[in-house]
């Protein structure tokens, strides 16, 4: 069988047996880097839960990605005749039994470094209630890879922080036409401090981040993070703490629970 | 003369595309390998009807021993690091094949489809002949061809199961998230029969034609004098 539209070339025997000892020393000398580099890899210190350089490459893409996408995508919502009426339960760390819904308050600390009284907020339900209310039908996504639709209610976490005047340097309502007032990160815990999550301002501004206390039109379950719990749809679940008993705000990255267990700090979808 | 044989080379594969196959080699198997750790989160799929199972992906003795359970951060810091190397390098190839004319000798035409038929038939010892080819048989076209498709397709779930809210459209574009999931993984398990066949084939097909996607070219012997001059041949084998 000819093949017609392949090159043939007369060149020496000799010649021949260089070029193929040649292509085959390369080959395997490639394929041995290949080894040696995966060898190298799984070598190297880890950096909260990931092998240092999987770590750098995981901060990259974070920084390239919020540079070329940035995080002011909406997520879809749905109609209620969507949602799931059986919400799955998943995570309880921080969600121990020795916690009463009815005495729980929420503490904010306006600045990192100060625990003085007047930078400390302490705040109940009611108070909470009285902010506008915002209903959110989405499609809630697990890190482990499922999904499903989900229907919340409570106040949006940026007409909270306006509220109080919380996350700025300043003491005045966030303004995101002056990011450079604004606090970085935010960061939130569980009463018991078993369960962090540090999430960036922007994505805590956005607009379908809510403060939620309520899931399927009533009151929000305690398996569920009763009396208050994030949502944040436009991170993996991990993000949406349940049960929050602190915020506080930095301009460096707040402790992470899963980022200390391997997983990329951002999260983000 | 006194030479019986003399070797000529023929040409076979350029120097990108023995590079990009050889880099997509690892590449692809420890994405393939860190995406079984990530599906292991949700492992879901299975063939079956109702409550009938024949095959669940995986079974939890699969998971132990290629060293996969509960390793979900792992899996994905692999993937989103090596997730660049499988799409640079399948840059450059589509690049280079486009550029340099290559694509012609691998993407099908309107005859290949029957040939590729034919093809099967002769591989599978019911047909004597197979048809003319050139480079690549019809089959190889089509088979080639569907896996960069197929390569451009995991890039495209991928991106949509990875940031689905960023890029929504194309996650709706593709049935919607729980859908774009199962297209990300049929893709690879399609990578894995791809995988066999191939193997299989380079088997048969013999040395001259692997090492050809090493050194680039095939050697192929010939008497030299058979061509050239067709009485010393006769001579000799009076003798």
């Amino acid at each position: 069988m000819k093949k017609k539209d392949l090159r043939e070339e007369e060149i020496p025997v000799k010649n021949i047996r260089r070029r193929t000892i040649l292509s085959f020393v390369v080959f395997f000398v490639l394929m041995g880097f290949a080894i040696a580099g995966w060898k190298w890899l799984n070598r190297q210190d880890t950096s909260d839960g990931a092998l240092k350089p999987l770590r750098a490459v995981l901060n990259e893409n974070e920084k390239i990605n919020s540079a070329i996408e940035g995080r002011n995508h909406l997520v879809k919502e749905y109609p209620k005749s969507k949602a799931d009426k059986n919400v799955r339960v998943n995570g309880d760390v921080g969600m121990g039994d020795d916690f009463m819904v009815d005495t729980w308050e929420l503490t904010v600390n306006r600045h990192p470094e100060s625990n003085s009284p007047d930078s400390v907020l302490h705040l109940n339900m009611d108070e909470i209630r009285k902010l506008p209310f915002k209903n959110l039908i989405f499609d809630f996504k697990c890190v482990e890879g499922w999904s499903q639709i989900t229907n919340w209610g409570g106040t949006k976490f940026s007409d909270f922080l306006i509220r109080y005047h919380l996350g700025t340097h300043s003491g005045k309502a966030p303004d995101p036409s002056h990011p450079e007032d604004m606090y970085k990160y935010v960061g939130l815990m569980t009463p018991d401090s078993a369960y962090y999550v540090g999430i960036d301002m922007q994505s805590i501004m956005h607009s379908q981040t809510i403060l939620a206390y309520e899931m399927n039109d009533s009151i929000l379950p305690k398996n569920q993070g009763a009396p208050l719990r994030l949502i944040i749809p436009i991170k993996y679940g991990i993000k949406s703490i349940k049960r929050i008993g602190y915020i506080y705000f930095s301009d460096t990255r707040p402790k992470d629970y899963w980022f200390e267990r391997g997983y990329d700090y951002d999260a983000a979808l | 003369m006194v030479q019986e044989k003399k070797k000529i080379i023929v040409k076979k594969h350029p120097l990108v595309i023995r590079w990009t196959h050889w880099v997509n080699f690892p590449v692809l198997g420890i994405m393939i390998w860190s995406g079984m750790m990530i599906y292991w989160a949700n492992d879901i799929y299975r063939i079956g009807w109702g409550d009938k199972t024949v095959l669940k992906f995986f079974p939890d003795s699969f998971y132990s021993a290629l060293n996969l359970d509960g390793r979900l951060s792992d899996g994905m810091a692999l993937h989103f690091l090596f997730m660049w190397f499988f799409f640079l390098n399948g840059l450059v190839y589509v690049l280079y094949t486009i550029i340099s004319g290559e694509w012609r000798m691998l993407w099908p035409n309107r005859r290949s489809f029957k040939e590729a038929w034919q093809v099967l038939l002769h591989d599978l010892h019911i047909r004597k002949s197979g048809p003319p080819s050139a480079k690549y048989n019809a089959a190889q076209k089509i088979a080639y061809s569907s896996i960069i498709l197929m390569g451009l397709g995991s890039l495209l779930t991928g991106l949509s199961i990875y940031k689905p809210v960023q890029f929504g459209w194309l996650c709706t574009m593709l049935g919607g998230y729980e859908w774009a999931r199962v297209e990300h993984f049929v893709l690879t398990i399609g990578y894995v029969f791809f995988f066999l066949i191939h193997i299989v084939q380079v088997i048969i097909h013999g040395w001259n034609n692997l090492q050809a996607m090493i050194t680039g070219f095939e050697i192929k012997r010939i008497k030299s004098e058979t061509i050239q001059e067709p009485k010393a041949e006769e001579q000799k084998t009076a003798n």
